[in-house]
């Protein structure tokens, strides 16, 4: 159980800034995936909350107290590698005994024959093996404790692994990536059992992935970097509803968000593709993006019309690719019903509801909009 | 018929020539066998034959031990090739470690350094090696045979190759469970190096027990002999003309290499594909 404070963590390897300054708080207990792009510095700065890698400026406290100083053993956090990293020459039973050992046993208890003689060593090594066949019990392991890492499958090492995060009982748990190695159906099943693992040990778990979908599925909150930097952090649900850049807009949903050029008007108005928008804003005017989900475009109905040039039927929804002529563009809609689809190449019309749509100013930032109220409404507020 | 023919005929001239090269090679060994199972007549008969008429092995290897301290040297020569690739081996894993997979000022330098030492040929420093051991009065001593050997840049470079080899994840687990940096050494570097320590190990010590030049440079003492220097003073001292127990000794020599490569002559062949070298 630990809350985790980081705060202006910069970090540069060779002069480029992998970290620009990341300021952020995890809460106790609380399961946060931090998500991004290849190469963002997420790793980067999971190793820094393990103490692996040094940051070149700012600091890292683990429940109120700094442990910039502190070596990452001492920190009493757990980390499970994107590769397991599994000691090989050591059965599943010594690769979980590995941290508590390394915690319990005094140098000369560790000593290779000498130590098995000590008879304190032998009653410590009753408890281990307590703990690392009830660890193992947990995950369902226990067949395996005899084997070497080589004759365990993907899915087995993963556990492993977890189990060897677990046994130590950690402030929290560090994940890089853990389920890039399995195929797709085990990915889905452990991503359930880390989501219950979770609920189990109500443990801090901050989760690196680049797989939205996994972040989307198990998270408590979700952290989303970009080129170095902490751009939004919030519930799954915030994040994919409100986001705030349309970085974190493009890179949550799958598939993408379709972004539309618009114009906002000199009288505040929205226009995309030559179609008046019902909602209005604050901003300057000129050029804006304009954001639909997949989900929200109504194909059949709507003052927009596209070619279908690609339908993709995954049997319980399909998605409609739509090319609008003249535009150069090309969208993506999803259909929930998959019989009514429409003919490839046919022309469709679409829109859809002023509510679905997030517009974003040419830097990315998110313009806030407000809903035009039918006159009757509005009225009152004139007088 | 006229394509099929060519490869055969290929395929026998590759045997051939193989075939004559591996006895161009083995000539001097089974000759060595064989004059050494021969009695001192027929060594010196004008007559050429391979198989002794009369067999005479157990005689000179009987003369060979009576006439030489064999058991001691062939001691000798395990003491020092032991206690050479352990001391090497502990020199050479934690600076190897060091050298992969700590980041620290210099290590590109340093390692320069390493690969420029495996240019060195231990000939060229061996007038100044020779004159700190005079100095430090350990000549003829088992020190003098092993402490000019103890650090092998060609070990550590070896090393450090493979270590390269070992996942950063490994070495970042093993600290996020509090094994020291020594203890990531021995605990986790050198079990997933054992290959690499084998085949640094079969090259050490057939280099060390085969070595001629040092030995005979820093020994004096007849007791300290190892096995190459006891060949070539049996023969000068002992044996005379007496080529019999000269052959069967040097045949005791080279047999605990011979035995050691029969045994592990899997790990042999991995070891120096490993490195490729050789
Ligand atoms: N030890 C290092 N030396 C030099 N550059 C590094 C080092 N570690 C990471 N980097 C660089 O830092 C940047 C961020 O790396 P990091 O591993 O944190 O990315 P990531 O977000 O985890 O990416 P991925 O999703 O691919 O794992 C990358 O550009 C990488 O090249
Ligand atoms: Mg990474």
């Amino acid at each position: 159980m630990a809350q985790i404070e980081l705060s202006a963590i910069r970090k540069s390897f060779d002069g480029t800034d992998v970290l620009k300054g990341i300021d952020f708080r995890i809460e106790d207990g609380e399961f946060i995936s931090l998500v991004g792009p290849s190469g963002c510095g997420k790793s980067t700065l999971l190793r820094i909350i393990a103490g692996l890698e040094p940051q070149n400026s700012g600091q890292v406290h683990i429940d109120g107290r700094p442990v910039d100083a502190i070596r990452p053993s001492a920190r009493n956090l757990a980390m499970v590698f994107q590769s397991y990293a599994l000691y090989p020459h050591l059965s599943t039973f010594d690769n979980i005994a590995v941290p508590l050992r390394m915690r319990r046993l005094s140098a000369i208890e560790r000593l290779p024959l000498l130590g098995k003689l000590l008879p304190a060593r032998r009653a410590k090594e009753r408890h281990i093996r307590a703990d690392v066949e009830g660890i193992a019990e947990q995950l369902d392991i226990a067949p395996l404790l005899r084997r070497k890492p080589g004759q365990l499958s993907g899915g087995q090492r993963q556990r492993v692994a977890v189990g060897r995060a677990m046994v130590r009982e950690p402030l929290a748990f560090l994940f890089d990536e853990p389920l890039s190695n399995l195929d797709a159906k085990l990915r889905v099943h452990m991503r359930a059992e880390l989501a219950e693992l979770h609920r189990r040990l109500k443990a801090t778990f901050v989760y690196v992935t680049h797989d939205q979908a996994e972040a989307m599925t198990m998270s408590s909150r979700i952290a989303v970097m970009m080129g170095g930097e902490l751009i939004q952090a919030g519930t799954p649900a915030e994040i994919y509803n409100d986001p705030d850049d349309i970085r974190v807009a493009e890179f949550i949903g799958s598939p993408k968000i379709n972004v539309l050029p618009g114009r906002i008007r000199k009288d505040a108005g929205i226009d995309v593709l030559g179609t008046a928008l019902k909602l209005s804003c604050h901003a300057a005017t000129g050029e804006c993006r304009v954001g639909v989900r997949p989900e929200r475009i109504d194909v059949g109905a709507g003052p927009f019309s596209g070619t279908v040039v690609h339908l993709e039927n995954l049997g319980a929804e399909a998605f409609v690719h739509l090319a609008i002529e003249g535009a150069g563009l090309r969208l993506i809609a999803r259909l929930a019903d998959v019989r009514h689809l429409p003919a490839m190449g046919s022309s469709v019309a679409f829109g859809f509801a002023s509510d679905a749509v997030r517009i974003f100013d040419p830097a990315g930032k998110r313009i806030e909009i407000r809903l035009e109220q039918p006159e009757r409404i509005r009225e009152p507020a004139h007088v | 018929m006229s394509y099929a023919h060519p490869i055969p005929f290929r395929a026998i001239l590759r045997h051939v020539l193989l075939i004559a090269g591996a006895a161009l090679m083995l000539a001097p060994f089974i000759w060595m066998i064989s004059t050494a199972s021969k009695p001192q007549t027929e060594i010196f008969s004008s007559e050429l034959h391979l198989i002794p008429h009369q067999f005479a092995l157990a005689e000179n290897l009987r003369e060979a031990f009576a006439k030489a301290n064999l058991l001691r040297f062939l001691l000798n020569g395990v003491i020092v090739t032991i206690s050479i690739f352990v001391l090497q081996v502990m020199v050479a894993l934690p600076a190897a470690y060091a050298l992969a997979k700590l980041r620290f000022h210099g290590r590109e330098t340093l390692f320069a350094l390493v690969l420029f030492g495996i240019l060195i040929p231990p000939q060229a420093t061996a007038i100044p090696v020779f004159l700190m051991l005079h100095k430090a009065g350990l000549l003829d001593s088992y020190a003098a045979l092993v402490l000019p050997f103890t650090i092998s840049v060609f070990g550590i470079f070896l090393m450090r190759q493979f270590f390269k080899t070992v996942p950063d994840d490994l070495v970042d687990a093993a600290r996020m469970d509090g094994i020291s940096e020594f203890g990531i050494v021995w605990r986790v570097m050198l079990p997933a190096a054992i290959p690499a320590v084998t085949a640094f190990g079969i090259f050490s010590v057939v280099a060390h027990w085969n070595d001629y030049f040092w030995p005979l440079i820093v020994l004096n003492s007849e007791q300290l002999r190892t096995p190459p220097l006891a060949v070539a003073h049996f023969r000068n001292n002992e044996a005379g003309t007496s080529y019999g127990p000269l052959m069967a000794a040097a045949m005791v020599i080279i047999a605990p290499l011979v035995i050691a490569f029969l045994f592990a002559q899997r790990r042999f062949i991995e070891g120096i594909t490993l490195t490729g070298i050789k």
